[in-house]
């Protein structure tokens, strides 16, 4: 057997190297490109911009665009700025969020750890909720939420995207503890834990890598959606909703800076938790994949 | 009534019948192996002793209470998986006492018992690691210890050893006799290998597809395996079966072999109940161990019969020779001591023990009894 020499291997010359190096860093600088343009333009006052060079660092300083964008800008009629709307999301992704991730996590209990007669089939129709498009449902669910009298309230929404969510959920959590060993299950009923018992101290303390995937999935799904906080919304619109008020605004001035700031106010929480719980993710995706 | 009764027990899946008719009495401080190859249902058994399978037919009574319908936490049995099911974000410690916590006993209480059973298993330095930092010799201590801490009326083992190397397994059942020797607990041990289901048992119920083969004590079983299945099971190497026909000679019934060269031998049968056969063919058994040397033969026995035939194979393993002839057109094995001076090709005057000898109908398969 001829042995392994360097020779064999993949040789990368300092040169290719560096022409490596080099298209990848300008891809990054292109992708960085639209996040560089919203932040100086965000940063310099109006004139600056409509003098004509968008890509120039501010002459001048100013953090106003961002005061505006935040507390005093022109949403529809009302002169709040994002402050409120921003609140309104809040309010609507955390619950939400928690109660779909729940909620999925349940269901991928009860479908892996305690089968019954079905159980496939009704797994099969929660994974095909995640296929119908949110246009379908607008008027039945304008049906639902009205008798609900939840219509136009920031509850009715949360309802609205946990009914949306539990598919995934359910998925994601099913996936993961279908290698989870039943053997455990087993041994913590002996023990006498019953089925809350068992879900809360055996199941749950593992079950991190896909809690993480679950939570962001559902909150940039929840935050950045627009159509059911349009149509919805009622009173407490989310953020995504007077965003594109601020923007598509057709009176006045258009303040592209202020906009700028807005659209980055609206993004960051989502770029927060990926920043936060992004190397989870991924981890997550993969749990199960691979037998460790 | 015995201590844990299973009575008439059927289970199954569908119309698919997997379990038929179980019939086990186990006595109190009895060590009960279910032993068969796998597939034959015995885990089934233990999942339903443990509650973890549905009863299809028959019941299941523990210290006089039928348990049927019974939740497994309220049977008060405990189980050790063949996974150990270690509960991994919990220490050695909480997994341990999980069940008592669970039960609503104090801590005071909980934390006395971890302690006498954790010096009993010699895992007291281990109690604040999580399982992930043990071995696989100590997670079996640890599955073994959680199931001791409860006191339970009956321990289920579930193929508990399957998972260790072979050296471990030797050390961890010696260390399972020890603590049943000590403790005179109520066990049932589920294996499909022989040797553990013979060390440890106090009786053995050997299965094979769904039925109970033999009940009995390893002796029993070994000795006067109930039918071919248990005998070419149980046992290593197996026991030889080999064709014979039964003759009468001097008014006792002999076993008529041929060897390897086409020879006749007749060899008398301690069984004087067999002269019903006579004239007929027979499957003959006979362990290794019987077959032996002169020299090397029970002194003990009073049916000892001279035979010689062509040796194939010899196979040195230490502490034995084993010696492969050719009898009746079949290999059979014989047990030699380790210093028996055989070579292959040769013709060797064996001794057969003919005391151990056991016939079986050709045609039921079941052992012709006395």
């Amino acid at each position: 057997m001829a042995a392994v020499t360097q020779d064999t291997a993949v040789s990368t010359g300092r040169i290719t190297r560096a022409f490596i190096y080099l298209v990848l860093i300008l891809f990054a600088l292109f992708y960085l490109l639209p996040l560089y343009v919203m932040g100086v333009n965000s940063l310099k006052p109006l004139a600056e911009i409509t003098g004509g060079n968008m890509m120039a660092l501010p002459s001048t300083w100013t953090l106003d665009p961002w005061r505006s964008a935040w507390s005093t800008a022109q949403i529809g009629v009302e002169p709040t700025g994002l402050k409120p709307y921003f609140l309104n999301s809040i309010l609507m992704v955390v619950p939400a969020v928690a109660i779909s991730t729940i909620v999925g996590a349940l269901n991928g209990y009860v479908l892996t750890k305690w089968r019954f007669r079905g159980d496939t089939w009704v797994f099969g129709l929660m994974l095909f909720s995640c296929f119908i498009p949110f246009q379908i449902v607008l008027i039945p669910m304008a049906v639902v939420l009205g008798k609900l009298g939840l219509a136009g309230s920031v509850s009715g929404l949360i309802l609205v995207h946990v009914v949306y969510g539990i598919g995934f959920t359910t998925l994601y959590f099913r996936n993961y503890y279908a290698s989870f060993p039943t053997e455990l299950v087993r041994a913590a009923m002996i023990d006498g834990a019953g089925f809350f018992r068992i879900f809360w101290r055996i199941l749950l303390p593992v079950s991190g890598p896909i809690a993480v995937v679950s939570v962001i999935w559902q909150f940039t799904n929840i935050w950045n959606d627009f159509l059911f906080g349009v149509s919805f919304g009622g009173t407490s619109q989310p953020m995504t909703v007077a965003l594109n008020n601020l923007v598509q605004s057709s009176t006045g001035v258009k303040e592209y800076n202020v906009h700028f700031a807005g659209a980055i106010l609206a993004a960051l929480p989502t770029l927060f938790v990926y920043i936060v719980a992004g190397r989870y993710f991924v981890r997550g995706l993969m749990a199960g994949s691979v037998k460790g | 009534m015995g201590f844990l009764d299973i009575r008439n027990v059927t289970k199954s899946y569908g119309p698919v019948e997997v379990l038929h008719r179980i019939d086990i009495a186990v006595e109190e401080g009895e060590f009960l192996v279910l032993v068969g190859p796998s597939g034959c249902g015995k885990s089934t058994l233990l999942n339903m002793i443990a509650g973890l399978e549905g009863i299809s037919g028959g019941e299941i009574a523990i210290k006089g209470r039928v348990v049927n319908g019974v939740h497994p936490s309220k049977r008060n049995i405990a189980m050790v998986f063949q996974s150990y099911a270690l509960y991994p974000n919990m220490t050695v410690g909480q997994n341990m006492t999980f069940g008592l916590e669970m039960h609503g006993v104090p801590k005071p209480e909980r934390d006395r018992a971890l302690a006498d059973v954790a010096k009993l298993l010699q895992i007291d330095h281990l109690l604040d690691r999580k399982p992930g930092q043990l071995s696989g010799g100590q997670r079996q201590r640890v599955a073994m210890g959680r199931a001791l801490v409860r006191n339970p009326d009956v321990f289920l083992f579930d193929e508990p050893l399957s998972n260790l190397d072979a050296k471990l397994r030797v050390d961890m059942r010696t260390e399972i006799k020890k603590l049943h020797q000590k403790l005179k607990t109520t066990i049932v041990y589920v294996t499909h290998d022989q040797i553990e289901a013979l060390t440890l048992s106090t009786r053995i119920a050997v299965m094979n597809k769904g039925h109970v083969q033999q009940l009995g004590t390893p002796k029993e079983i070994y000795d006067t395996p109930a039918n071919l299945f248990v005998a070419t099971f149980m046992g290593s190497p197996a026991m030889n079966i080999v064709p014979a026909t039964v003759v009468m000679e001097n008014g006792h019934p002999h076993a008529a072999l041929t060897d390897a060269d086409g020879g006749v031998h007749r060899l008398r049968f301690s069984q004087a109940n067999l002269a019903a056969w006579e004239g007929k063919n027979i499957l003959l058994g006979i362990r290794p161990e019987a077959i032996t040397d002169p020299e090397g033969a029970d002194r003990k026995s009073q049916n000892i019969q001279p035979f010689t035939n062509r040796v194939t194979v010899t196979e040195p393993a230490g502490s034995d020779t084993f010696v492969t002839m050719t009898l009746s057109g079949k290999d059979a094995i014989a047990r030699m001591r380790a210093d028996a001076s055989v070579e292959p090709g040769q013709k060797f005057d064996f001794a057969i023990n003919m005391e151990k000898a056991v016939a079986f109908d050709p045609a039921t398969e079941e052992r012709i009894t006395p």
